[in-house]
């Protein structure tokens, strides 16, 4: 064992700084004990519980060097270390790498507190959504809550705390808002304008909002307040916040409320507070016996539009033989099914509400009633409407308008099945959806249209396409490229599902045949 | 009744509160572009980019596991908003001032065989090294044994043996933090909300009783600080009248100090406060000049006044309904505790962690005993490894940089509720000082309190072997949120 003890006097440092020194010396090869201190009277005491001896006076403003190695070139190594771990110290402070940015917040909470925020749009996991919107909320954010799997109790808690402070919850399964101009979550391209909507269906607003579009007709804001939200339990809650404040807003001057199948009391007593709001308010409301969206859209327009004979033309991409096949009664088929294949939800409820009144019960992952669920294999030999969009579908995977592949082997699978006698489709264009969804689509539809020819049958497709031009994919080049592959293309869902209904026999017709 | 004028049928011209909803309702929210916060899938954001919109995106990720339901529950508390707010307000506009010194028989009534400790409540055989080291030391100064052989037995027997939290009795203590009833303690009031702290008076560096050491050093410097700090002390503070220590720690911070492991600034303030009269008190100036040099040497001097400062701080947060705030942490250097303000005087404890960080002389990781001390009281009130972006000499105790020490103050916001109007953190652009630990927020973000800690060496009798980093145990947090889940009333 060798001792190396030193004192290198007027050397000042701090002693944190030495304590790092002291073990750089200690980590040297062959270094037993090290100490680089102030010689403070405590660290003299220290060095001599080491076992070292200072053998000259020494004072505060000295600073001791002492290590102990097991040869000679434990202590050259240590003495190096000492050097390098000194010179480190120096030149710290010329690389020191500055204050770097703020971290990222990581709560809805810490975001709000960071000030300028009024707006939270929520994706999280559903099981972690309810704690996220709530910190929104009481924070003073309106929110945007994109997430599923959200409890009608924590709705309603989320909806009541909202209208406490002020805000309002879009939401739970909340995929499009517009909120002055701005796109969230699943959204279209719309021009500017005056007509409001308050929707209680995702899909259902991209419908009405592009028709409008189409119509040359505007929107102000699209409020969302979530599927459930003209449910009976929570009872319109934020509905009634999104129409007192489009009823305030000076940008807007009618609303249109589009939602899914509502609870009729609910339904009534919106409409009796809606009266009392000053502006006109138009109903977009999914259900037998009611308009489909697109003759709402058509209710809701401008007289100055409506008067005009013929218009809107809501545009179709469709060739001739289709049309006369539509028209022909001898092309109608009488031996297959009409089966839906959709991303929206509420274009899904649509194509049903309106296929039931010509064909009966229509089986469904999302059934107009509970009797005509599909299994969970979503197989089904009589007339089906699948929606790739539900809750069930989603789970550990994106969207269907952002990831399709799920959707695209069921057509193929469609191609195959000689019960499938017309296949409709929707496409939704937009902010969110995928970049180029029509490409894949019309691929796999042209390869379930030569499967079925090749079986000697042929598989006429009807989609509906949901967009504006101004859409980062494009309307019309969507379009050409859908009906390049043989589909026949409309802007309405309500028109695309009354197409495939007419190369169809009715419910009556078919059963005969049987 | 002085004001009868009135009679109760006059009407009151009420403003109409819905009056300014009527022209913005939702805030405004229609009145333009958003700002938009996002939370969730990426795409989300990227698309609002796409449009230029204004958006912010949170850093999301899942909370500690299997604190869904716990934390749906207190998040939906409808008085958990107001809750919060009071508490932090309350802990925020707390006063700290030293109104004198005293020997804790007297103002704490403890009697001999009684002694306080820091951190959550133990038992004699649960008890770490330095926490037995500082119990048979303050045996001795006491009387109550010859040696520490007889020390250790008697207390290991327990007869006349009583053990205490400080927490329990308005008091905290650094390290072991054992009170007896000799001692002599600093007492603070809050003038704002009335409360009394008590803390006792440093020792100073090296081998001292509060890092377990309890030789004859050890027991002659309490003697002495019996006979003399105490008494001089206690003269000065009675001749000067109340000392503001908040307004020091405010200083402090602007100084170089987080107020926990570095007390510098703080030391030096209140010794200058002191002096004028401390020099003109009744006792031999060769005393004086022992107390003054003693304080001057221990750079620690502060900490003692800092700690029941910050006690008055988070006692005045204490007992609301609903709050999720963390009223204490506190370590006996076996368990860590924590209590929060709407779940009373329960402990959730879970096993201390050892610190990180440098080491005296030839001690090493290995020497080091786990995390002990109320000192995190500091923390709990929003100073010490909260400030650290105020005290950026303090980085180098773990080897890290000064972005370390601007990163761990600036990632403390995440957890807190509030802000410090006083303490301020200068480079910071004078923000302050992040305030108010959140459990829900510490167990969504898992980002757990940083603190700054001194560390006491593992065997009874060694002392201070090293000064570090350390965090609480994760378990405290879920288990607390669970208690408050439990206290949040039935909607029904």
């Amino acid at each position: 064992m060798t001792d190396l003890v030193e004192v290198r006097r007027g050397a000042y440092y701090d002693s944190v700084s030495l304590m790092q020194v002291s073990k750089a010396v200690r980590d040297a090869p062959g270094i037993s004990a090290a100490l680089v201190a102030m010689a403070t009277d405590l660290n003299i005491d220290l060095l001599a519980g080491m076992g070292f001896t200072v053998a000259e006076a020494v004072g505060p403003n000295d600073m001791l060097v002492a290590f102990r190695g097991e040869d000679q070139a434990a202590i050259e190594a240590g003495t190096s270390a000492l050097a390098a771990a000194l010179a480190g110290l120096k030149a710290a402070g010329a690389s020191a790498g500055g204050f770097g940015e703020a971290p990222p917040p990581r709560t809805l909470g810490t975001a709000a507190a960071r000030g300028g925020a009024n707006l939270a749009l929520i994706s999280v996991p559903g099981v972690n959504a309810f704690v996220e919107a709530m910190d929104a909320v009481t924070s003073g954010l309106s929110v945007v809550l994109f997430s599923d799997n959200v409890s009608v109790e924590q709705e309603i808690a989320l909806k009541d705390a909202a209208a406490a402070s002020d805000v309002l919850v879009m939401g739970p399964d909340c995929g499009t808002a517009v909120v002055a101009g701005v796109a969230l979550g699943f959204a279209n391209l719309v021009r500017a304008g005056s007509v409001g909507l308050v929707a209680a269906s995702g899909t259902g607003a991209q419908q009405v909002m592009c028709l409008l579009d189409i119509a040359g007709v505007g929107m102000s804001h699209c409020l969302g307040v979530g599927g459930r939200d003209l449910s009976s339990a929570v009872a319109g809650r934020s509905t009634r916040q999104a129409l007192a404040a489009l009823a305030a807003d000076p940008s807007t001057e009618s609303i249109i409320v589009v939602s899914k199948p509502p609870a009729d009391e609910v339904l009534a007593a919106i409409q009796a507070y809606a009266g009392t709001l000053g502006k006109p308010v138009h109903w977009a409301i999914l259900g037998a016996g009611r308009p489909d969206l697109t003759a709402a859209v058509e209710a809701a327009l401008p007289t100055s539009i409506k008067d005009m004979d013929d218009i809107p033309v809501w545009p179709q991409w469709i060739s001739e033989s289709q049309i006369e096949a539509a028209i022909d009664p001898k092309a109608k088929r009488s031996n297959g099914f009409l089966r839906g294949l959709f991303c929206g939800g509420t274009l899904a409820d649509e194509a049903m509400i309106i296929a039931s009144e010509r064909l009966g019960p229509i089986r469904s992952n999302i059934p107009l009633s509970p009797e005509l669920a599909l299994g969970p294999d979503l197989n089904s030999d009589s007339h089906a409407v699948i929606d790739f969009g539900d809750d069930r579908l989603t789970r550990g995977r994106p969207h269907p308008m952002i990831d399709p592949s799920l959707r695209l082997e069921r057509i193929a699978v469609e191609g195959d099945d000689p019960t499938c006698a017309v296949l409709l489709l929707d496409l939704v264009l937009g902010f969110g959806s995928h970049p180029d969804p029509a490409g894949e689509l019309a691929e796999a539809i042209a390869a379930a249209r030569r499967a079925a020819e090749s079986d000697g049958r042929e598989l006429p497709v009807a989609v509906s396409l949901i967009g504006v031009e101004n859409d980062p994919q494009g309307l019309a080049s969507c379009a050409t490229t859908l009906q390049a592959s043989g589909a026949s293309v409309f802007v309405s869902n309500a028109r695309a599902t009354r197409h495939a209904l007419s190369l169809l026999a009715s419910a009556s017709a078919a059963n005969t045949s049987a | 009744m002085t004001d009868t004028s009135t009679p109760a049928s006059t009407p009151i011209s009420t403003p109409l509160i819905s009056t300014p909803l009527i022209s913005r309702p939702l805030r405004g929210l229609l009145n333009g572009e958003p700002s938009v916060v996002t939370a969730g899938v990426g795409l989300l954001a990227d698309a609002l980019r796409a449009q230029a919109a204004q958006v912010t995106e949170v850093d999301w990720r899942p909370p500690m596991a299997g604190t869904e339901a716990d934390l749906a529950a207190v998040m939906g508390d409808p008085r958990r908003e107001a809750a919060n707010a009071k508490t932090v307000s309350r802990l925020m506009s707390a006063g700290a001032e030293l109104v004198d010194v005293r020997p804790a028989h007297e103002c704490l009534g403890i009697e001999k065989g009684t002694f306080f400790h820091a951190g959550p409540p133990m038992v004699w055989e649960q008890a770490s090294g330095p926490m037995r080291g500082a119990l048979i030391g303050a045996m001795l100064y006491e009387g109550l044994a010859q040696t520490p052989e007889h020390a250790e037995t008697a207390l290991a027997a327990g007869d006349g043996i009583t053990l205490d939290p400080c927490h329990h009795h308005s008091s905290v203590g650094p390290m072991a933090g054992v009170i007896s009833p000799s001692m002599w303690m600093f007492e603070l009031k809050d003038p704002v909300h009335g409360g009394t702290a008590f803390c006792s008076l440093n020792e100073g560096l090296g081998k001292v009783l509060r890092y377990g050491a309890y030789g004859p050093e050890v027991i002659d410097r309490l003697n002495w600080m019996e006979r003399v700090l105490g008494p001089l002390l206690q003269q000065a503070v009675r001749a000067h009248g109340p000392v503001d220590v908040k307004a020091i720690i405010a200083q402090m911070l602007q100084m170089g100090d987080e107020g926990h492991n570095r007390n510098r600034a703080g030391s030096l303030m209140i010794m200058r406060d002191l002096l004028p009269s401390l020099i003109t008190v009744d006792a031999p100036s060769s005393d004086i000049a022992e107390v003054v040099r003693f304080a001057g040497a221990n750079e620690h001097f502060f900490l003692n006044l800092g700690m029941p400062a910050s006690k008055l701080a988070t006692d005045a947060a204490r007992d609301i309904p609903g709050s999720t705030m963390v009223v204490a942490m506190a370590r006996n250097g076996t368990d860590f505790g924590i209590q929060t303000s709407g779940t009373g005087d329960q402990w959730f404890t879970g096993p201390a962690d050892t610190p990180m960080g440098l080491f005296l002389g030839n001690y090493g990781p290995e020497d080091a005993n786990p995390d002990i001390g109320d000192s995190a009281i500091m923390e709990t009130a929003g100073i010490g490894g909260f400030a650290m972006a105020a005290a950026p000499a303090i980085v180098r105790f773990v080897g890290g940089d000064v972005p370390l020490a601007l990163r761990t103050t600036r990632t403390m916001y995440e957890i807190t509720l509030g802000e410090h109007p006083v303490f301020q953190v200068p480079i910071l652009e004078f923000r302050g000082t992040p305030t108010g630990i959140d459990v829900t927020r510490v167990v969504r973000t898992g980002i757990l309190p940083q603190i700054n800690t001194g560390m006491a060496g593992v065997i009874a009798g060694t002392g201070q072997v090293g000064a570090g980093l350390v965090n609480p145990p994760e378990r405290c947090f879920p288990a607390a949120l669970a208690a408050l889940a439990k206290a949040v009333p039935d909607p029904h």
